[in-house]
């Protein structure tokens, strides 16, 4: 089981060693990170293994939104964006 | 592997274009709550809603939180009570009651079913409970109610017509203190759907199972925003096509939803509504993708042309991205819940005779539209009657909603707050049907060939 984690806004220093010691934190691997300019926003998205995660998607989403100040965080289960852009 | 361009565009939707799952609705069948004692009867309807929706408000919230999608509505709908009225007999208001305390127990945001199905006559039930229908809904809160009076296979009674005219006047007026908010609350239907999740019309129909789940989709904000992003010279074929994309995924989105809350809950998933629901939010309006198709305002001519190319999109994109659709399906156009609509109106360029014109070509029907307090009842009748025959001839469902502004006139504004907005009080043509109307009687089925 995955989940992707969706970080945008300014860029800062250190977002990406905050956003990946919360999920360590959690148990979660961090298997992918892509970083990129979208329309107008800095993002980074990150694909997480939660299969052996300890706590809940819920909690993590709470976890980072505390850790990474000033950034707009969502924490998604994958299977929204497999059902919504694949047949 | 995941498209990082696919996850910031559902990233936008749900942030930026108000893509939600507007209802998550649990199907409840009371038949077997039927009792010759209405205290007795009372209490198994709400034993029954309490144990079988006990876990539908946090279970819809545990899937918000894992998906990051909005779930706006939690509701239940349920046999229509004149069924069970006809068994026991007894004030039905008693009914409305225990149906409002378990709404508040469960903690949904209303429950429909307060309804009788009269489109060929009444049965034992059935007029008591209409009659009760303004009381209930003044001493309830979440309680909702629809009459269905017509059909395409049964035609029209005209007695029950006759009766909703003034029924609709006075629930508008035992709630005048609170915005005549009872109107609102009550829905006049043709071939009213057995699963719609919708409400006010929402019911578990006779022929549905004990308990399921329906799913209602929304999105105008969606598709008016891929729509922002054409060329003004892409044909209509290509808007037609952006309209189909862009309904499959937020339809695979209410499939996804659908059927994990049915699992969890586990009862069976019944249907996904398609259907583009407006809100009074800016962005979130029906109005505005007709607008943004090409017309200068909403109610220009070309409406009702482009209406029916949106509605027909939306339901062939839809169809592919679920396994079971049913409900309303189609696009919405409640005056007051559109930001665009209530513009239009205000404007003058949105009447009601264009508004039952567009009725023909898409969902529902008149629907939230706030007329002068002292229209006569025999006039809301008539509009009744009219919608009907569009949903009767056309096969298809038709509705009125229609809540009359006690002491406010014509270029007044009725502002109820939330989901339901404000709608200017609309011109209504008050030239007297009085004696059709008083004749009574049913319409008959009409002819299923020689279509013309």
């Amino acid at each position: 089981m995955r989940a992707v984690v969706s970080v945008i806004g300014k860029d800062m220093v250190g977002i990406l060693a905050k956003v990946s010691s919360t999920c360590a934190e959690a148990n979660a691997n961090v298997i992918e990170v892509t970083q990129s300019v979208v329309q107008e926003y800095f993002a980074m998205i990150m694909i997480i293994d939660i299969s052996k995660m300890s706590i809940s998607i819920d909690q993590l989403n709470d976890n980072l939104k505390k850790n990474v100040e000033g950034m707009e965080i969502h924490v998604m289960h994958e299977d929204i964006f497999n059902s919504m852009h694949r047949i | 592997m995941i498209n990082v361009n696919d996850i910031m565009e559902t990233i936008t939707m749900i942030q930026n274009e108000h893509l939600d799952i507007r209802t998550t609705t649990m199907g409840i069948s009371l038949l077997d709550c039927a009792d010759s004692d209405i205290s007795v009867s009372c209490n198994k309807v709400y034993d029954k809603i309490c144990s079988r929706a006990e876990k539908l408000v946090s279970t819809g919230e545990a899937i918000e939180k894992k998906y990051g999608i909005p779930i706006v509505n939690k509701r239940i709908s349920v046999t229509p009570i004149a069924m069970l009225l006809g068994a026991s007999g007894g004030d039905p208001v008693e009914y409305a009651k225990a149906l409002d305390k378990a709404a508040d127990q469960v903690g949904v945001n209303f429950i429909g079913g307060y309804s009788a199905l009269v489109h060929k006559g009444f049965s034992p039930g059935d007029k008591d409970l209409i009659l009760s229908i303004p009381e209930a809904l003044a001493e309830t809160e979440y309680v909702c109610s629809s009459v269905n009076v017509g059909s395409t296979k049964s035609g029209i009674n005209m007695d029950a017509v006759s009766m909703m005219g003034g029924i609709i006047r006075q629930a508008a007026e035992k709630t005048r203190d609170k915005q005549c908010i009872g109107a609102a609350k009550l829905v006049v239907f043709c071939n009213a759907p057995e699963d719609n999740p919708f409400m006010a019309g929402a019911f578990h129909g006779a022929g549905e199972p004990d308990c399921v789940l329906n799913v209602g989709v929304s999105g105008p904000g969606v598709v008016r925003a891929a729509l922002s992003h054409m060329n003004e010279t892409d044909d209509l074929t290509a808007v037609a096509d952006m309209i189909k994309r862009t309904a499959f995924k937020i339809t695979r989105m209410g499939q996804l939803v659908g059927a994990e809350a049915s699992e969890a809950l586990g009862i069976p998933f019944g249907i996904i509504d398609l259907s583009l629901a407006p809100t009074p939010a800016i962005g979130d309006s029906v109005a505005h993708i007709l607008e943004e198709i090409g017309l200068e305002k909403c109610g220009a001519c070309g409406t009702t042309a482009a209406l029916a190319m949106l509605n027909d999109a939306v339901k062939k994109g839809g169809v592919m991205a679920s396994s079971n659709v049913g409900g309303l399906s189609g696009a919405f156009i409640p005056v007051s819940e559109d930001a665009g609509m209530i513009d239009a109106a205000k404007a003058g360029t949105l009447s009601i005779e264009k508004l039952e014109a567009m009725t023909a070509v898409c969902s529902v029907g008149l629907d939230m539209i706030v007329v002068p307090g002292d229209t006569p009842e025999d006039v809301i009748s008539a509009m009744i009657a009219d919608e009907a025959a569009i949903g009767m001839v056309n096969s298809k469902t038709t509705a009125v909603r229609l809540i009359p502004a006690v002491g406010l006139k014509d270029g007044d504004e009725l502002d109820f707050g939330g989901l339901l907005g404000r709608g200017p009080v609309m011109k209504v043509n008050t030239t007297s049907p009085a004696k059709m109307i008083a004749r009574g009687g049913r319409i008959p089925a009409p002819m299923q060939s020689l279509k013309n």
